[in-house]
This record gives structure tokens, C-alpha cells and sequence, in this order.
């Protein structure tokens, strides 16, 4: 971890401790990155020193221009002008001084969630600017080299890189082979390797070249690079906003408007009434009744929602993506990495007629010694595991003759003792059984075929003994079933998905049987086996067709059509920059399997601004009952009986519901950053649940907020 | 058997009647709104108009259809009543003065039928039939046209088409309200109304003196006036006159009418969306409301406290003694959820706190269940900012019938939701601070404008709800036969009419052209309970939020100074 994730680590610790089933999925794949262990979507971090730190931030956004952007607020702003000039007018009116103060308290704590929430970015901006130092690059035209700046480079410049050096902009590695320190942008210190062709070609500027020598072909324009893209998502600079940010909006102004109205026409019906209303009590009645709650915390939601996602080291390209995760109905995965561990592994040892698993576990693993491939060495551990064989080493065998694997053959295994040993692909190993003179039992075949039916793969574990006459007995010993191993807790993730109306389509390059056994033991609901990137392509169209969303994760340059075309489409960060190019999200730590995480993510910030904007509105029906009879209860003394939080004044009346208006902002900068908790359950019972705590909840909190100001303003003498 | 009883066991049977209507009604409004055939008589008046019913339209297209056929029907009335004096069948009456006209105009074409002028004393039989109830007729088949427009918004994918303007009115007018009309009217003159062509009776009366009479096509008025939730009637007292309304069961028949096709029109929606379960819970929701404002009615008005009300069992002042408090609070209460805006007892005598409900009531926006064709769209625009809302409480983009909420149809919803208030209350804030207008509250001492509180203040504002709502019904007391008042009340209803059309059919046409979103487990449920109560929560907090402090002047301070 370098010290950009310090920060999270130490955060999340503290967070809300949502429990975290499934560490062990990310956890297996490759240590937990940044947050991500730290469990499901929630955890988000808040330090009641960052409202003081953010302070300055806050008042600089008082700028009209910047307000501007928040309807709601920029009427707030408005209205504290406008009793703030009318307190001057008078300025023995406390009444009118208190409320103003309590109106520019309401637009400053708006202010303070936004710059709180953009708070949170800088300090990981700050640590990726020290990685984007001024580079000198070695710029190739030809076979000359010239030294040009870093911010020089163009499109399809070539540039060279040695160990040591800085590379000076995105590209693709077109010649050579490097180890590269990345931890600049993914945290991760362990080296990486880069190479020319294939899937491990892009370089991202501001990395460092550890080994060897490379030439780099230039893709990106300085100032367009991944680096510079990723501080200027981390401090919210290049935040716009998402479709269901800008519809809110145009709701929140709408009854903004509406409570305009409802306040602008109230004078000429008081006049009436014989009682005269002032620009102070008028204004605040308008602030208790506008949206403010959400309409201060919108932008604070929408950043922080983006800082989850960095958190947890995926950059979204636009925000618009994070939204589309939250709609996501069709997640597609690839079988290997993300529902699987990397690679197959022995799981059952089965012996043919007359001979014994023992025997079988014993030259299977004498076979595999020389085999170093992932296979070879779970075939080793199972017999360690389930047989107790103590895992030999090839020198302790003397006079062996070791028969390493390769692609060829397709079989590894030793001569010795006047026994050879050999294990393999079926095909392989029944060949080399009838050169040796042997034949193959009907049974062997029966089992590699049951095998295969299943899913697994056989492999044959096949012996030669030499009688002290040099003639050989070659027969199989037995089948090794290796099988795909589905990564834990898989299944009860796919399930919760399902609860949420999410289908998983498991992607493999298995023939279909195989595909289906990992597809009903991973518990997907479906699976495309042979798949090449044109049937991916193909079944996104599909589903896209039927109105769904899809998300997917790739990571070559084959997938880039099909990330291109994915609404949500999350490109690896070890992958090719084409495919970072496709992708509308770059994940640092290349770890498939959250792609889950991110559609939670997507779905808590959607949840949290409704939640808030129901709380918001519910929040009026109190502050109703708290300043109508303040205002009229004078001239209509039955108005008094809507009093029934029995407020001691109408001063205070007024003053109280201006004063929770304010408070509750403040009280609930905590929850727009972390986020409502979020559940993977139906939609129903989200509903019913949030509908409860934030509708109900937000009918009721007022009554009591106002009344308990209420009591401590009575306290204050003259007042009361 | 007590009033109360009496009362309960009346919204009951009501209950059971619409309950008995509502499938075949709504199914066969389905089968009317969808079938591709056309009546003999439907193709000669198609022929006549020079419209193609087959071509479809697209949401301009409709509007633009929708507003010229309006306006020419408001341009007719108009010159009918400019030139009453000089048309025969006309009783004698003079010639309409322009203000008026225009006010009477307005008010007929847009569905709101609000009268400024005593029907008997002004309209002759020319005007009243082959004008106004000719609107009463038309003006309801726009609204249900315009309905159906936004069921297929919702119901179509990938195109942007919306049916057909011409074929809907007509089909609306010549299968749905003339047949049902017909029988209404029957069953009317049946029990007593009046049905002639008859002139001006010089009756004698028996404390001395004399009356006029007229005659008129008053059944047949009475039976589409309720049916199209229009409320015009062809007196003055309007279903308070014994020729209107003449025994309490004709009474109850006319409520009947007034919210059977409201209420069944829920049910050809869930048809025509493929899930009657959707409409059900939109019915749900407009019953709830209606239920829970009745029954409010019915106690305000029976628990009125005082001498008089205590020895007549209610508050009766401004109420017939054949029909009672608790028919007449019935009537109140379902003629103000919808936008019928006839009256069977004065509003203005209603307790403080009833006539708030009546307000109330048209402040929702008249969507429970709402006039002919608006009340159902009006409550899915309402279920369109529900669902955004819950719909982000679920996390997803909001969706409604399978279509996406986005951007365009929030900007849409919320320009629907903005008209009426901006009309209500910045016609009532302009009136109330001009030095005339408030001279027309005649409850004020010798036309000053001293405090003469609350109830004065609630003329205006009920007038103005009235009529941008296109309600129709009066506060009695408010002199409103005034330029100022014929203008600003005619504005109000053609702005509070068409300009949310616009709003409807564009968002009609928006879903129209999207694909459908395919419901999920983590779908919103929009034909569950738990939906229903959020969406006449929404309805509640946000439209009767918008006008509480103006009630709080006017109908509370006088239902709380009791």
C-alpha cells in the first residue's frame, strides 16, 4: 500500500462495519486493494475536523456564479441578501438579525458538504501530481534519439524508456519487454510486466520502468493522460452531472418554484387578513418550505460517490457510468478470474480396475514433480492434502530421469527405479501407453468420458514396471480429475444479485459442457461457452435490445468493441489501452469480481439522493405547523390550535424551524458522504424499508427538532 | 334511522355501484379506445370533418389537433352568445356582452362549465342546447382523447405515435357518452326532471306574488353535465333545482354519474398498459382519497357545533332538506374531486373547515378520480414524480410502466404540476391586492374592504381553484360577473386546460418513442400497496403543501375560530 490508500485503510477501519461476507472473493484473488476488503458498499469516512478544515472552501463557494448551479441554494443565497439588507434597515430587529445569520449558516454548511466531499480528493490528487513530474522523454524519429519535454510528446511520438526511467506519457509498448513500477496509480508495489503484442502492452505516464528497455508508441496527448484524467476525477473538477442528478434538479427547482408562489402571493392575502408580513418572515418561511436539505447535499452525494469508487481503486470515466451501474440488469463474467480461481485444479484422484487410489495419488504425483505448471502443482497438493504424500523433490530421487511438461507432448512425468511414470492429457498418455507395448482398459476411457461429462478435465496417470527381464507392463493406472474451482461465496453473491433483479451471464471459452457443470455450480443464471468476442458482442446487443443494461469487464484488445458497446463497461488495468479506451471504468487493482461492488455502488448513490430528497420534503408538513400559526395565529386566534408542537412564541416559532432547516444540513453531511446503508434486497423491500426511516422518519424528526430548539431559544431571557 | 346512518349507507351503495360498473365500463372503453373499426356514423362524420381516423398521430400532430378543434369550439360559443339576440329559440334574451361570453366560452370548452351569468335568466334554448351541451359533450371526449393519447405513451414502444385525435373524440363522444347519456336521461325524466322546449311559466306563488319558470332540455342537460364531469346546469341553482335534482335518489344517480367513468377509466388504462393489476392500484389511490375526503366532509359537517345545526342534526344552512347533510356532503366532496363543479347545496355554507375540503379537493388537482380523461392523466403525472422519487429509493433510474423517468419527462411532470398553482395563486395574490376585485366579495359590509376575514377571501380564492382547475362550481357570495373577473377566471380555465395538455402529450409522445425497460426483482412495484400510500403521500405533501398557507387564511382560520 502506498500512502494515497493509507488514508482509506485506516478510514474504513473506523466505518460503518457493515459486514463483509465476501472478503475472501477479493481476498482470493489478489489481496485486498484499497477498500475493497473492507466489505461491501458503505463504508465511507467522515472526520468532524474536515467541516473545520473545509471551512475556507466553504465561504470561497459563496461566489454567485458557483451557486448558481444549485437552484435551490442560490435561492437561499438570495434570501439571506435580502434579510440581511432588510436588518440593516432596522437594525435594532434582533429577530431579523438572528434569522439572517441563520440563512447565511444554511448556504455556508451547503457549501461546507460540497467542499468536505471534494476534500476528500485532494489529498489523493496531491500524491498523483508528485508521480507526474516534468519528464524528460528520449523521443525517437528514425534510429536518432533526442531529449524533448514530457508535455512535448503527440500522438503517435516513439519513445524510448530504460530502467529508471519515468515513462513520459500513455502508450503502448511496441518493442522490448520491461518490469514497470505502477504503484504511482494502482498502489500496488510490485512490479509489472510490460511488453510488446498481446494483452500487456499499455503503459500508463508517471509509472517507472524497473528493468530492460523498451520503445513506446505515444496514444494519449499530454494533459489527456490517464494520470492527468484521474486527478481531475479525485478532485471532482471534471464532475458533471449524471442524467438522474440533472432530472432531480429540475424536480427540486420545480417545487422551489411552486413554494415561491406559495410565498410570493401571501402578503396581498394578509393585508387582507388585517395583518402585515415582513421580507424577514417571509423569506424564512420560503427557506423551511424549499428543498434545502437535498438541494444543499445533491453535489456532496455525487462526489461522494465517486470517492467510493476511488476508494476502492476504480476510476469512472464519467459519472454517467456509475449511474448506468446502478441500472445494470445484465452482468456479464468471465468465467476464469472472476466466478473461478485462475486456474484448474485436481480434485479427485479415480483409479481403474485393480489398481487403488493410493497407487494412483503415488504416480500422480511422482508424475507431476516435473510439471510446474498450476495444474501439475495441484495435482502435488491434493496428495499431500487428501493422501498424506509428503511432497518429493526431484533431487532427492537419485538416478531420475524427469520428463518435464511442455505444450507438445502434453504429459510430464520420471524414469526411475526401473519405472516410468507418466501423466497427461488422455490423447497424450494412451498413445504412449501403446508404444510401450500396452493396452488401455475399457474402464479408463469410461472415467475420462464421465469426467469430461461433468465438466472437469481428465488426466491420465498411466505406469511402465519393467520386469528384471526388460520387459515392460504398461497399463493406466487411473484418471486425475481436474476441475475448475469456484471461487467461496460466489453462489450466495449470485443469489443476492438475483434478489436485486440482476441476471449473471458467466462468459467462457469452455465447450458447453463444462460451461454448464461451472454455471450450476457457481449458481449463474446463464452462461455462454465458446464465446468468442463477436457471440459477446452479440449477446450485449441482445440484452440491450430488450432494454437491459449490461456491464462487463475485459480486458484485451478483443474486448474493446464489446466494452465500447456495455453500458457499464470496466476495462483492467493490466489490460491493453485499447481496452482502457473502450471501457467507461478502469479498474487499478484488475480484479473482475468487483464489478459487483460497483453496481452497488451505482444503486446506493441513486438510493441516497432519493432518500434525501424525501426526507427533505417530508420535513415540510413540521415546519408548516411551526410557522402558520406564528404568522396568522394574531390575527386568527383559531390558527393557534395548529400549534400542536405548542412552540413558546411565534419569534421563536419561526427561528426554530429556521434553526433545524440549518442543523439538519450539517447532521446529515455524514450520511450524504457514507451513503445510505445498502442491502442487496428486493426492490420492495428497499422501498418499504427506506420509505420508512427516511418518509416517515422525516414526517416525524422535525416535530421533535423544532420543539427541543424551541425549549433551549424559550431558556434564552427575553425571548421565550 | 339517523342522518349519519343514513349518509354512510348512501356512499355505500354508491360504493357498490361503481364497484358493479367499473369492469364492464373500463373494458368496454378499452375495446372502444383500441378497435380498429369504425360506425357507419362515425365514418359520415369523418367524412364531414375531412379527417383520415386511420392515420396516426404524433404528439404534436394531437395537440395541434386538440387546440384547433378548441378553439374553434370556443370561437362558435362565442358568436353563438354575441348573437342570442337575433337567433331565434331564444326565450328573448339579449346578446351576451364580449366579457362574459368570452368567460362562458372559455368556461364550456375547457370542461369547467363555471357560469357567471343565472342560466334561466340569461341562455336561451338555442345557446343552451345546441352550445354549451354540445361542449358538455365534446369538451369530456377531449379529455378522455387526450387520456388515452398518454395510456398509449406508455403502452407503445419505439414509436412515437399516439393514436388518432379525430377518431378518439368522436368514438368517445358517439360509444361512450351519448349512449350512457341517453340512459341517464331517461332514467332522469323518469323520476321527475324536466325535458320540453317549453317557454317562460308565470307561476303564481302561494305566499303571493309570481315566479318565472322555463322549461328546457333539462334531463338530457343534467345527465351529460354529471356524466362529462362538467356541472353546467340550466339553472341557476343548478342540482340543488328540483327540476335538476329532484328526489334524493336522483341525487345519488347523479354522483353515479359524475364518477363512474373517472373511476372505470382506471380500469381501460390497466387494460390497455397489459396489467390491470397498475390500474387497480391507480384506483386505489383515487379511492382512498375520495373515501378519506367524504368521510371527513360527512364529520365537519354533521359535529358543526351551534343552535341550528344541533336541532337540524348537521349544518344544513345552504343545503336542500330532500337530500340532507349527508347527500349533499357526498355531492360536495365527489363533485370538487372531480372537475364537475355542479353543486347540489352551497359551498359557501358549508362549515369553514367543508368548504376547505371542497378547495382542497380541486387543489389536488382534481385527480381523485378527476374529471373525464384528466383525472386520470393528472394522477399519472403525479405517479411519474412519485416513482422518480421511490424509484431512486430503490436504486435505480426511476421507472414507470417499464419507461424510463429521465431528464424530459421529469421536466415535463413538473411543468404540469407548476401551472395550476401559478394560476391559482397569482390570480388570487393580483386580485386580492388590486383596489376592485375584492369589492365583488359580497360578504363584506356595504362593499368595503375592512377585515371582513376569512370567508370573503375564500370566494376569491375558490373562484380562481374553480376555474384553473376547470372545476366550475362557486363559492356563492363572490359577485363575479365582473370584466375583471370574466377575464381573469376565462384565462384561467383555457391556461389551466390546455397548458397542461401540452405537458401530457409531450411526455405522451416521449415514452411512446422509448423501448421498454424490462421489470426486474429490483424493479419499483407500482401495483403494490405500498405504492398506492406513497402516491397519494406525493399527492397529499406536495400539492396540498403548495396552497396550505393560502387555506390557512381563508377556510382554516374560519373552521379553526369555531
Amino acid at each position: 500500500m502506498t500512502t494515497r490508500t493509507d488514508k482509506h485503510e485506516d478510514a474504513m477501519s473506523t466505518a460503518t462495519p457493515t459486514p463483509a461476507p465476501h472478503d475472501d472473493v477479493s481476498a482470493a484473488h489478489r489481496g485486498a486493494a484499497g477498500g475493497a476488503a473492507a466489505g461491501r458498499v458503505g463504508g465511507g469516512l467522515f472526520d468532524p475536523a474536515q467541516l473545520v478544515r473545509s471551512l475556507p472552501d466553504a465561504f470561497r463557494k459563496l461566489d454567485p456564479r458557483l451557486m448558481v448551479a444549485s437552484p435551490v441554494m442560490f435561492v437561499v443565497l438570495v434570501g439571506s441578501v435580502l434579510t440581511t439588507a432588510f436588518s440593516c434597515l432596522d437594525p435594532t430587529d434582533w429577530f431579523g438579525w438572528t434569522i439572517s445569520a441563520w440563512l447565511w449558516l444554511t448556504v455556508i454548511f451547503a457549501n461546507l458538504a460540497e467542499a468536505v466531499a471534494e476534500g476528500r480528493g485532494k489529498a489523493q490528487a496531491d500524491t498523483l501530481r508528485k508521480a507526474k513530474t516534468d519528464t524528460v522523454a528520449r523521443r525517437l524519429t528514425g534510429t536518432t534519439e533526442e531529449r524533448v519535454a514530457g508535455t512535448e510528446l503527440r500522438i503517435g511520438d516513439l519513445v524510448v524508456c530504460e530502467a529508471g526511467d519515468v515513462i513520459p506519457g500513455d502508450g503502448d509498448v511496441v518493442e522490448g519487454v520491461a518490469s514497470v513500477d505502477e504503484s504511482a496509480i494502482t498502489g500496488e508495489s510490485a512490479p509489472v510486466i510490460r511488453e510488446s503484442g498481446g494483452d500487456r502492452s499499455a503503459v500508463t505516464g508517471g509509472t517507472k520502468v524497473l528493468s530492460d528497455r523498451v520503445v513506446i508508441k505515444i496514444t494519449t496527448k499530454p494533459g489527456e493522460t490517464f494520470i492527468d484524467r484521474m486527478i481531475n476525477l479525485v478532485e471532482g473538477a471534471a464532475r458533471q452531472k449524471t442524467p438522474n442528478e440533472i432530472a432531480l434538479n429540475i424536480l427540486l427547482a420545480s417545487l422551489t418554484i411552486v413554494f415561491l408562489l406559495a410565498c410570493a402571493t401571501l402578503p396581498p392575502f394578509a393585508d387582507y387578513a388585517g395583518t402585515h408580513l415582513t421580507m424577514v418572515v417571509l423569506v424564512a418561511l420560503l427557506v423551511c418550505l424549499i428543498p434545502t436539505t437535498i438541494g444543499a447535499l445533491l453535489s456532496a452525494i455525487g462526489i461522494a460517490g465517486m470517492d467510493r469508487l476511488v476508494q476502492r481503486n476504480v476510476l469512472a470515466m464519467s459519472g454517467r457510468a456509475v449511474e448506468a451501474a446502478g441500472d445494470v440488469s445484465t452482468l456479464l463474467l468471465d468465467k476464469t478470474g472472476t466466478i473461478t480461481l485462475g486456474n484448474r485444479q485436481a480434485a479427485e484422484f479415480v483409479p481403474v480396475r485393480g489398481t487403488t487410489e493410493a497407487e494412483v495419488a503415488d504416480a500422480a504425483q511422482l508424475s507431476s514433480l516435473a510439471d510446474e505448471t498450476p495444474e501439475g502443482r495441484s495435482i502435488v497438493v491434493l496428495a499431500k492434502e487428501k493422501y498424506g504424500l509428503r511432497e518429493r523433490h526431484q533431487g532427492e530421487l537419485i538416478g531420475a530421469d524427469w520428463v518435464a511438461f511442455t505444450a507438445q507432448t502434453r504429459m510430464s512425468g520420471v524414469d526411475v527405479d526401473g519405472r516410468k511414470v507418466r501423466k497427461g492429457a488422455a490423447g497424450s498418455v494412451i498413445a504412449w501407453v501403446r508404444g510401450q507395448g500396452g493396452t488401455v482398459t475399457e474402464d479408463a476411457a469410461e472415467i475420462a468420458d464421465r469426467i469430461s461429462a461433468s465438466g472437469g478435465t481428465p488426466l491420465l496417470v498411466a505406469a511402465c514396471d519393467f520386469a528384471p527381464d526388460g520387459k515392460g507392463d504398461a497399463r493406466v493406472l487411473g484418471v486425475i480429475h481436474l476441475k475448475d474451482v469456484v471461487k467461496d461465496g460466489m453462489r450466495e453473491r449470485f443469489d443476492e444479485l438475483r434478489r436485486m433483479g440482476i441476471k449473471t451471464v458467466m462468459i467462457t471459452g469452455d465447450n458447453p459442457l463444462t460451461a454448464k457443470a461451472i454455471a450450476e455450480e457457481a449458481g449463474v443464471d446463464d452462461f455462454l461457452a465458446e464465446a468468442t468476442p463477436e457471440d459477446k458482442m452479440a449477446l450485449i446487443r441482445r440484452e440491450q435490445a430488450g432494454g437491459k443494461l449490461v456491464a462487463m469487464t475485459g480486458d484485451g484488445t478483443n474486448d474493446a468493441p464489446a466494452l465500447a458497446q456495455a453500458d457499464v463497461g470496466v476495462a483492467m488495468n493490466t489490460g491493453t489501452s485499447a481496452a482502457k479506451e473502450a471501457g467507461n471504468m478502469v479498474d487499478l487493482d484488475s480484479n473482475p469480481t468487483k464489478l459487483i461492488e460497483i453496481v452497488e455502488i451505482g444503486k446506493q448513490l441513486l438510493i441516497t439522493r432519493g432518500a434525501l430528497t424525501t426526507f427533505s420534503i417530508a420535513n415540510d408538513v413540521a415546519k408548516y405547523f411551526a410557522i402558520i400559526p406564528a404568522l396568522f395565529a394574531a390575527v386568527y386566534p383559531g390558527l393557534d390550535r395548529l400549534n400542536i408542537m405548542g412552540l413558546s412564541s411565534p419569534d421563536s416559532a419561526i427561528l426554530s424551524a429556521v434553526i433545524f432547516n440549518a442543523l439538519i444540513i450539517i447532521a446529515l453531511v455524514p450520511l450524504a458522504l457514507r451513503g445510505v446503508r445498502y442491502r442487496p434486497v428486493s426492490a420492495d423491500k428497499m422501498l418499504r424499508r427506506n420509505l420508512a426511516v427516511y418518509g416517515l422518519g422525516g414526517l416525524v424528526a422535525p416535530f421533535i427538532g423544532i420543539k427541543l430548539i424551541d425549549l433551549l431559544i424559550s431558556l434564552i431571557p427575553g425571548i421565550g | 334511522m339517523s342522518p349519519v346512518l343514513a349518509g354512510v349507507l348512501q356512499m355505500l351503495a354508491l360504493i357498490a355501484a361503481l364497484a358493479l360498473a367499473y369492469r364492464p365500463l373500463g373494458d368496454y372503453m378499452a375495446r372502444v379506445y383500441s378497435s380498429d373499426k369504425h360506425l357507419r356514423v362515425e365514418k359520415w362524420i369523418y367524412k364531414g370533418i375531412g379527417a383520415n381516423p386511420d392515420t396516426e398521430m404524433r404528439w404534436h400532430a394531437y395537440l395541434r389537433a386538440v387546440l384547433a378543434f378548441s378553439a374553434v369550439g370556443v370561437l362558435f360559443l362565442y358568436l353563438l352568445q354575441r348573437l342570442q339576440g337575433v337567433l331565434p329559440g331564444s326565450l328573448g334574451f339579449a346578446s351576451i356582452d364580449p366579457d362574459q361570453a368570452f368567460n362562458t366560452a372559455a368556461s364550456f370548452v375547457t370542461n369547467t362549465n363555471w357560469q357567471s351569468y343565472a342560466g334561466e335568466q340569461a341562455m336561451g334554448h338555442v345557446v343552451q342546447t345546441a352550445g354549451l351541451a354540445v361542449q358538455n359533450f365534446v369538451s369530456a371526449a377531449v379529455g378522455m382523447a387526450v387520456a388515452m393519447a398518454l395510456v398509449r405513451g406508455f403502452a407503445r414502444s419505439r414509436t412515437g405515435e399516439l393514436g388518432n385525435f379525430w377518431a378518439d373524440l368522436v368514438r368517445g363522444t358517439v360509444r361512450v357518452l351519448l349512449p350512457v347519456a341517453v340512459v341517464a336521461a331517461v332514467v332522469l325524466v323518469a323520476c321527475g326532471a324536466l325535458q320540453n322546449f317549453s317557454g317562460i311559466h308565470e307561476v303564481g306563488q302561494f305566499m303571493g306574488g309570481s315566479q318565472q319558470w322555463n322549461g328546457g332540455a333539462v334531463a338530457s342537460t343534467e345527465a351529460i353535465k354529471e356524466l362529462g364531469t362538467n356541472g353546467g346546469g340550466i339553472f341557476n341553482a343548478n342540482s340543488a333545482h328540483p327540476f335538476e335534482n329532484p328526489t334524493p335518489f336522483t341525487n345519488l344517480f347523479e354522483i353515479f354519474l359524475i364518477l363512474v367513468i373517472p373511476f372505470s377509466l382506471t380500469r381501460t388504462f390497466g387494460v390497455l398498459v397489459g396489467s390491470v393489476k397498475q390500474g387497480y392500484a391507480i384506483l386505489a389511490t383515487m379511492a382512498v382519497i375520495w373515501i378519506g375526503f367524504v368521510a371527513l366532509m360527512m364529520w365537519t359537517e354533521f359535529a358543526h357545533r351551534g343552535p341550528a345545526p344541533e336541532i337540524a342534526g348537521g349544518a344544513m344552512e345552504g343545503k336542500e332538506v330532500r337530500f340532507g347533510v349527508g347527500a349533499s356532503s357526498l355531492f360536495a366532496a365527489s363533485t370538487t374531486l372531480t372537475s364537475t363543479g355542479a353543486v347540489d347545496s352551497f359551498h359557501s355554507s358549508f362549515t369553514g373547515l367543508g368548504g376547505g375540503i371542497t378547495m382542497l379537493g380541486m387543489m389536488l388537482g382534481e385527480i381523485a378520480p378527476g374529471g373525464v380523461g384528466s383525472g386520470l392523466y393528472g394522477i399519472l403525472i403525479m405517479a411519474v414524480i412519485a416513482v422518480f422519487i421511490a424509484g431512486l429509493m430503490v436504486g435505480r433510474t426511476p421507472e414507470y410502466l417499464g419507461k424510463k423517468i429521465g431528464t424530459r419527462q421529469i421536466k415535463l411532470a413538473a411543468l404540469y404540476i407548476l401551472v395550476t398553482p401559478a394560476l391559482v395563486l397569482g390570480f388570487t395574490a393580483v386580485s386580492m391586492a388590486l383596489p376592485t376585485p375584492p369589492h365583488s366579495i359580497l360578504n363584506t359590509a356595504a362593499g368595503s374592504v375592512d377585515h371582513s376575514g376569512a370567508h370573503g377571501f375564500s370566494e376569491i380564492l375558490y373562484a380562481y381553484t374553480s376555474g384553473a382547475n376547470n372545476n366550475g362550481s362557486a363559492f356563492a357570495g363572490l359577485g363575479a360577473d365582473t370584466p375583471w373577473f370574466n377575464t381573469t377566471i376565462g384565462l384561467a380555465m383555457l391556461l389551466g386546460r390546455f397548458l397542461p395538455m401540452v405537458f401530457v402529450l409531450a411526455l405522451a409522445g416521449s415514452l411512446a418513442e422509448q423501448k421498454p425497460v424490462p421489470a426486474t426483482a429490483g424493479t419499483l412495484r407500482t401495483e403494490k400497496p405500498l405504492f398506492t400510500g406513497l402516491l397519494a403521500g406525493a399527492i397529499l405533501i406536495i400539492t396540498g403543501l403548495t396552497y396550505f398557507p393560502a387555506l390557512a387564511l381563508g377556510p382554516l382560520a374560519e373552521g379553526m375560530a369555531a
